[in-house]
């Protein structure tokens, strides 16, 4: 049987898109259009809507492929090699982090878990007062975040959470801590759980059903497998892109160049993306910021068996959430953290689970009891957590450098205890703080007498993130940031960047919201210019 | 404080020394073993090590056709990887896969085709726990691939539990 459901990218095609995959290409190739856009996620969707509905010849660069939902199949072997930047097991320098981004059209729009949030308004304040964007106040920012909310069906989830999500809420309940319940950028969602593998029935509103093929009905020019090297720079201004065509495994460059003319350029290529073509390009900086204060939210976990089947993989990934410990603690003071579940299937926890051999498989085969929490921590505002540094490999592609300060250990201590209290309030049979020295505690007091033995060291605390922000921030002159508060780099006046890579810390709070209404803010101020 | 700093320098040391083993092993010159029929990363010398690693790794006993099929799920997890890191985890491979390093730094005697499960067991162990983060990082490296590759077959699905919910198969079958 057929699927039930549209591929709005197959139906795009029939319909005529303008879409070129380069690694068909035989030849090299020029293109010359009034804006480029690099990178096809959050940004750079949101920048492509808004441009192409201005009537302005748009190309835009993706160096993933195109897929739809007759390609999404529910299944992690299938999803992660065609859908994330190194297969979903991109790492950090000294690979104690785990980081997960997309690399398809539609960025990590396609495989996010739907959790949206604005930027919380103690992060605006922080930017303005501590680097001076005044201009980025409540008022400013609110008509672009229901803008964007309004575009991606953005709305409270109506439904009841899935057991994992219950174990929060419970937990928050029982301790008398304050939980609520998400928003998210569903319409029609089914409920099914597999966000992270592409959404199989178009209910998540993401770049790769919204803004791309509202972009592309108007006429922009789509290239896939083409992997921004560099940008023509020409004193006070960007030429053109110089583009790789990626080889038929998406890997290998196939040899093809491809040389994009246009008036203006606009980098979307994400928090490690953007800063790495920056940094290849040899663009100038007076800040000397670019690649710097690159952030993650660093996430720890702490998994819990619980006494019923919960059938965490089952139902929308995250629906609770509770900022009790996100705003406990004065900004630059102590490190704080926000608490959500993340969805669990079989390879995530698999390879995110510590231990191996029977113990390892004992709690694989718990999996239908098992409750994961997470704490999301809040990077980039205490004076010693200033986050990463994008550096360039030997063979230009991007590495992140990023150490783990003492106040993030502090952090990450914090939240295991708490993640633990919460679970075993929930009715958890045993909790696991996802740590290689740490083992099954059958009770709190077991877990606090553990955790105060754990060493802070990497590569034994488990440490993941899917949220990359920075390495090209916003400052209010050249000498503090890489772009002004429109996004518009410092050094050339023709070049916009409408990514993660211009929030000045880490955001806080899941940053989807955040990069799309910066993205339409920012490009509506750059089709304005054009106009 | 001079402990710790010791322990630093040592490390450092010995993830010199390693490196420089490993960049040595994997010189552009040396012949390097060929490809399984059917791989694109993952060769002759590889593979007996990669289905020695599994069983203990996962907890499991294999049949030969379920460690045929990790070490088929690694090479296609690698594959799928930017160069620079095929480039890494050939070092690791060429490292614990040849004699020496198999001797001396993975400290498993016998061939990796021939060591019992508990002698790799040990070696899982050692590299986990490591003072050098380095060893722990190959550990992580073997972890995170085998798992993936064995988690990553909806043959493994059913021991654990887990399966699609039942309107996916309307949706796809
Ligand atoms: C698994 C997962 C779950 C998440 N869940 C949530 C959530 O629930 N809520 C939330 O708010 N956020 C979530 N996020 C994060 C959120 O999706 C991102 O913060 C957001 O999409 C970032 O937008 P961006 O435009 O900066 O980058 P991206 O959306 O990552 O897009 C960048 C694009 O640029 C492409 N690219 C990179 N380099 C080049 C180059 N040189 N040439 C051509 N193309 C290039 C990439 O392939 C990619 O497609 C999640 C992310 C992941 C990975
Ligand atoms: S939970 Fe909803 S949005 Fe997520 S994959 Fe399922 S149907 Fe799509």
């Amino acid at each position: 049987m057929t699927s039930p459901i549209h591929d709005t990218s197959l139906e795009g095609l029939a319909r005529g898109w303008r879409v070129t995959d380069a690694s068909t290409l035989k030849a090299n190739q020029n293109l010359e259009c009034d804006v480029v856009i690099v990178g096809s996620g959050a940004g750079g969707g949101m920048a492509a809507e808004s441009l192409a509905r201005r009537g302005l010849s748009v190309v835009l660069i993706e160096e993933g492929g195109l897929l739809g939902a007759s390609r999404f199949k529910m299944v992690e072997a299938l999803a992660y090699p065609e859908l994330y930047q190194e297969s979903a097991g991109r790492q950090t320098a000294d690979k104690a982090i785990t980081i997960l981004q997309g690399r398809t059209v539609g960025g990590s729009t396609t495989v996010n878990w739907t959790s949206s949030f604005r930027t919380p308004a103690t992060t605006l304040a922080w930017w303005r007062d501590a680097h001076g964007l005044a201009g980025l106040t409540d008022a400013e920012m609110a008509p672009w975040f229901a803008q964007v909310e309004a575009r991606l069906a953005i709305d409270t989830w109506a439904m009841p959470p899935n057991p994992n999500n219950s174990v929060l809420e419970k937990g928050c309940a029982a301790l008398g801590l304050s939980s609520a319940r998400m928003r998210r950028n569903v319409k029609g969602c089914w409920n099914l759980g597999y966000c992270g593998m592409g959404c199989p029935t178009n209910a998540k509103q993401s770049m790769l059903v919204t803004t791309i093929p509202a972009a592309l009905d108007a006429g922009a020019h789509l290239l896939t497998r083409a992997r921004a090297e560099r940008l023509l720079l020409q004193g006070r201004r960007v030429a053109g892109v110089i583009l790789a065509a990626l080889g038929a495994d998406g890997i290998r460059p196939s040899g093809q160049t491809l040389t994009v003319r246009a008036r203006e350029v606009v980098l979307a290529a994400g928090a490690i993306g953007t800063p790495a073509i920056l940094l290849r390009s040899g663009a100038a900086d007076a800040s000397a910021q670019t690649g710097k204060r690159t952030f993650l939210h660093p996430v720890v976990l702490s998994g819990a068996v619980m006494n019923e089947e919960i059938r965490p993989w089952q139902g929308a990934p995250q629906t609770v959430y509770s900022d009790e410990f996100l705003h406990r603690w004065p900004l630059a003071e102590r490190v704080g953290y926000k608490l959500e579940v993340p969805p669990i299937h079989p390879v995530l926890l698999g390879t995110t689970l510590t231990g191996f051999g029977s113990a390892h498989r004992g709690q694989m085969r718990q999996m239908p009891n098992l409750n994961v929490m997470l704490a999301l921590t809040r990077d980039g505002f205490h004076p010693e957590s200033t986050g990463g540094q994008v550096k360039l490999r030997g063979d230009g592609s991007p590495l992140l450098d990023y150490p783990l300060t003492a106040p993030l250990w502090d952090a990450f201590r914090h939240a295991w205890l708490t993640m633990a209290e919460l679970q075993f309030a929930a009715g958890a049979q045993s909790v696991l703080t996802v740590h290689e020295d740490a083992a099954p505690a059958r009770t709190l007091a077991e877990a606090h007498a553990q955790l105060q033995a754990l060493p802070d060291e990497v590569l034994r605390a488990r440490v993941v993130s899917a949220h990359v922000m920075g390495g090209a921030a916003m400052g209010k002159d050249e000498q503090s940031g890489v772009v002004d508060a429109h996004g518009r780099h410092w050094q050339y006046d023709n070049l916009t960047v409408v990514d993660g890579s211009v929030f000045p810390t880490s955001i806080g709070a899941n940053p989807q919201v955040s990069v799309y209404a910066f993205a339409a803010r920012s490009t509506d101020a750059l089709g304005k210019r054009l106009a | 404080m001079r402990a710790d700093r010791r322990r630093f320098i040592q490390a450092g040391l010995v993830g010199s020394l390693l490196l420089a083993g490993a960049a040595w092993l994997a010189r552009p010159d040396a012949t390097s073993p060929a490809l399984l029929g059917g791989t694109r990363f993952v060769n002759a010398q590889d593979a007996p090590m990669l289905a020695a690693l599994a069983v203990p790794m996962l907890g499991l006993e294999l049949t030969a056709g379920q460690r045929e099929a990790v070490v088929r799920g690694v090479d296609a997890a690698v594959a799928g990887m930017p160069l620079a890191i095929q480039a890494e985890v050939r070092q690791l491979f060429d490292l614990i896969g040849s004699d020496w390093g198999r001797r001396y730094l993975a400290l498993v005697k016998p061939a990796w085709g021939e060591a019992s499960a508990a002698e790799v067991a040990a070696f899982l162990e050692r590299w986990r726990t490591a003072p050098i983060a380095l060893l722990r990082a190959g550990y992580q490296a073997l972890h995170a691939l085998i798992n993936a590759a064995w988690y990553g077959q909806a043959a493994s699905h059913a021991a654990i539990g887990y399966a699609r919910p039942e309107f996916a198969r309307r949706l796809f079958e």
